[in-house]
């Protein structure tokens, strides 16, 4: 593939944090890519560094404790410039042009996510009126447009009130229109409905459904939930412990996977109609202090081989676009670098 | 409106309670006619006085005269000065009042970016810097840098008058002295109250529309930040009042803290009742402006 087909690409990013009781690799050498338009879903387990990947995107990976150890961001913006993310200062201003106006995210917490001394309206149009340079009225007027847009119904009347005045699937929707109110190309969705319970989940994720479809943009979803994913995304990385060790399409993840982790998680989700118990997965994510030798999943894994407890497995390549990071697939698989 | 109401009610029976108790207890304290009169007065001298300060009846019915004058606005007349104690306190209030404001505004002025400037900087030099230096300006008790001041500023180099009353030369080391204990309170609280609110998730959905670092912090995390700090000024209204008695003793400041230590070396009750009375005023005024000032800033919090 022609490297200037990625929108994002993110090669071998390690992010670490220096705490008290050593250092936590939160990502450890991860590699995956978004395309232009596509939506790209990462999953795992609570802990797995799904959020840390994200901030290290928006570089705002808080130091002096956190850092990006290793790796690179790329990103290409509207001008066809391939940036390199992690070089850039935090606060530089092309980094900062970036931010909210390139690429936005959407945190996992609606009810703590905004600000709450500052009115819904006031929120959306200070991206508007920074990134595009436009009056305050003609902030406030987009303000209202993006609220209509996300579905929230007298928008004018309700760019006057304040977060604590919504409710939490309202919320959402608020930082929802915030996000997408520069028209960004690529949005970050950092577990935007965990908070919220199923019907306001369901009304949000085809809320945005429709928004990527109508506005085009592309989208990293994350979640540790499998069944959002396959409604989500095309393209799924399955993360455990900091690693990437599964990457497929949304297909093959579901009806092929190929990592013992992600047939565990697979088993542990519930269906609709389907008989058989749920089977979770035995244990428990191991401390991100003690990790244990080998392949990080090797304690938990029932498929495990003596050298899975020895050596931590090589990434496999597998025929499609299937990449899997487990020991099993050495003699099928091509052993990547 | 209702909470208006209600706290000016609230005021009222607080004023009454505080000015009963006042009222006795500075009567178990003793007999204040041994104080006013010579060690070899006669009792007839004895008794008269005592009569000029109607300590004669018995305490009931002189509690009943206090109230009656209370009521009318009437605080009595001091033993000591023989003047009606509201015209001696007007006289000084707006010197202590001077003092105390000039102090406190240095000591947010000081307090509030030097906190903020060590929250950014957070376990660096000059964070450990600022932090050691405040915690010493509010530790060190105000007589012993008093003390110290006038030694250096006064006695040693001969640049600033040691005490009295006079231009804003008189005015410096008083409101330094008095300044940098608030100012190093101010800015302890400060930086702890702003590295709280940096962390929240709001400041990280600040940073991630790209809003330059200066308008995160002093937009989205400063006016929350800066809460504490409000109700850490009004809660200390009283400290403030009292270590203002310990500043214009030692720099012969003409207030109102002065003429209270005066009258309780003296048992000059009159004067010990209106001084704890316009304390309470200003504790309760104080109260509200926090209060109000709180509803400006924050609009979670609603009046009813
Ligand atoms: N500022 C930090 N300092 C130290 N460790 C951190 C910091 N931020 C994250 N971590 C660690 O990095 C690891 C990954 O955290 P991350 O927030 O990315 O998990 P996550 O996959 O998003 O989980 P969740 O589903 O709970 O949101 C965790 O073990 C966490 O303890
Ligand atoms: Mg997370």
């Amino acid at each position: 593939m022609v490297e200037r087909d990625k929108l994002l690409d993110v090669q071998g990013l390690k992010t670490y944090f220096e705490t008290d009781r050593g250092v936590v690799k939160a990502v450890d050498d991860i590699s995956y890519h978004v395309k232009e338009g596509e939506t790209v879903g990462i999953v795992g387990e609570s802990g797995c560094g799904k959020s840390v990947t994200a901030l290290s995107i928006m570089n705002l990976v808080q130091g002096p404790r956190g850092r990006v150890a290793g790796g690179k961001i790329m990103y290409t913006t509207k001008g066809g410039e391939r940036v390199e993310i992690t070089a850039l200062p935090p606060y530089s201003p092309k980094m900062r042009a970036i931010r909210g106006s390139e690429i936005s995210m959407i945190f996992q917490e609606p009810m703590t996510a905004l600000n709450p001394v500052y009115t819904i309206g006031e929120q959306i149009a200070e991206t508007v009126c920074l990134h595009q340079k436009v009056s305050k009225k003609k902030g406030r007027e987009r303000a209202i447009e993006m609220l209509e847009l996300v579905g929230i119904a007298a928008p004018s009347r309700r760019i006057n009130e304040y977060p604590h005045q919504l409710s939490g699937g309202m919320r959402q929707r608020a930082m929802i229109g915030m996000a997408l109110s520069c028209d960004p190309r690529f949005l970050i969705a950092d577990e935007p409905t965990t908070a919220l319970d199923v019907t306001i989940e369901a009304q949000i994720l085809d809320l945005m459904l429709h928004l990527q479809e109508k506005l085009g943009m592309a989208m990293q979803f994350i979640t540790h939930d499998l069944g959002v994913i396959s409604t989500m995304a095309k393209r799924v990385v399955v993360m455990y412990t900091g690693h990437v060790v599964e990457k497929a399409s949304v297909d093959d993840i579901f009806y092929d996977p190929r990592h013992p982790y992600t047939k565990g998680l697979l088993a542990s989700v519930p269906t609709l109609g389907r008989q058989e118990r749920l089977v979770p997965i035995k244990g428990t994510v191991p401390n991100m202090n003690e990790l244990p030798k080998g392949c990080y999943f090797s304690p938990r894994c029932q498929e495990a081989m003596d050298i899975c407890h020895q050596e931590e497995p090589p990434s496999y390549q597998l025929e499609g676009d299937h990449i899997v990071k487990c020991w099993l697939w050495e003699q099928e698989g091509v052993r990547l670098p | 409106m209702a909470f208006f109401v209600r706290r000016i009610s609230r005021a009222v029976i607080t004023l009454c309670v505080v000015l009963t108790i006042v009222f006795f207890a500075t009567r178990i304290t003793g007999d204040p006619v041994m104080w006013l009169l010579p060690d070899d007065a006669s009792m007839e001298a004895i008794e008269n006085t005592r009569i000029r300060l109607g300590l004669d009846k018995p305490i009931h019915e002189q509690f009943s005269i206090f109230v009656k004058g209370v009521l009318q606005g009437d605080f009595g007349t001091s033993f000591l000065h023989r003047r009606s104690v509201t015209s001696l306190f007007l006289e000084r209030i707006p010197q202590t009042v001077k003092l105390m404001s000039w102090a406190l505004g240095l000591g947010i002025v000081l307090g509030i970016p030097l906190g903020i400037i060590a929250a950014l900087n957070r376990n660096s030099a000059l964070d450990r810097f600022l932090m050691t230096s405040s915690f010493l300006a509010y530790s060190i008790p105000n007589f012993v840098l008093g003390i110290f001041f006038i030694l250096i500023f006064s006695l040693t180099l001969r640049w600033l008058p040691s005490g009295g009353y006079g231009n804003w030369r008189y005015m410096i080391m008083p409101v330094v002295t008095y300044g940098a204990s608030h100012a190093g309170l101010v800015a302890r609280l400060m930086r702890s109250s702003m590295l709280d609110v940096i962390r929240r998730d709001f400041i990280r959905t600040a940073d991630s529309k790209g809003l330059p670092r200066h308008t995160v912090i002093m937009k989205h995390a400063f006016r929350i930040a800066v809460l504490p700090v409000i109700t850490l000024i009004g809660l200390r209204l009283p400290h403030l009042i009292s270590g203002s008695f310990v500043i214009e003793t030692i720099y012969a400041w003409p207030g109102a803290g002065r003429l209270i230590i005066q009258a309780a070396k003296n048992r000059d009750f009159p004067v010990l009742q209106y001084a704890v009375f316009v304390t309470a005023i200003l504790v309760i005024v104080a109260n509200l402006l926090v209060d109000l000032a709180y509803g400006l800033l924050d609009p979670r919090i609603k009046y009813d």
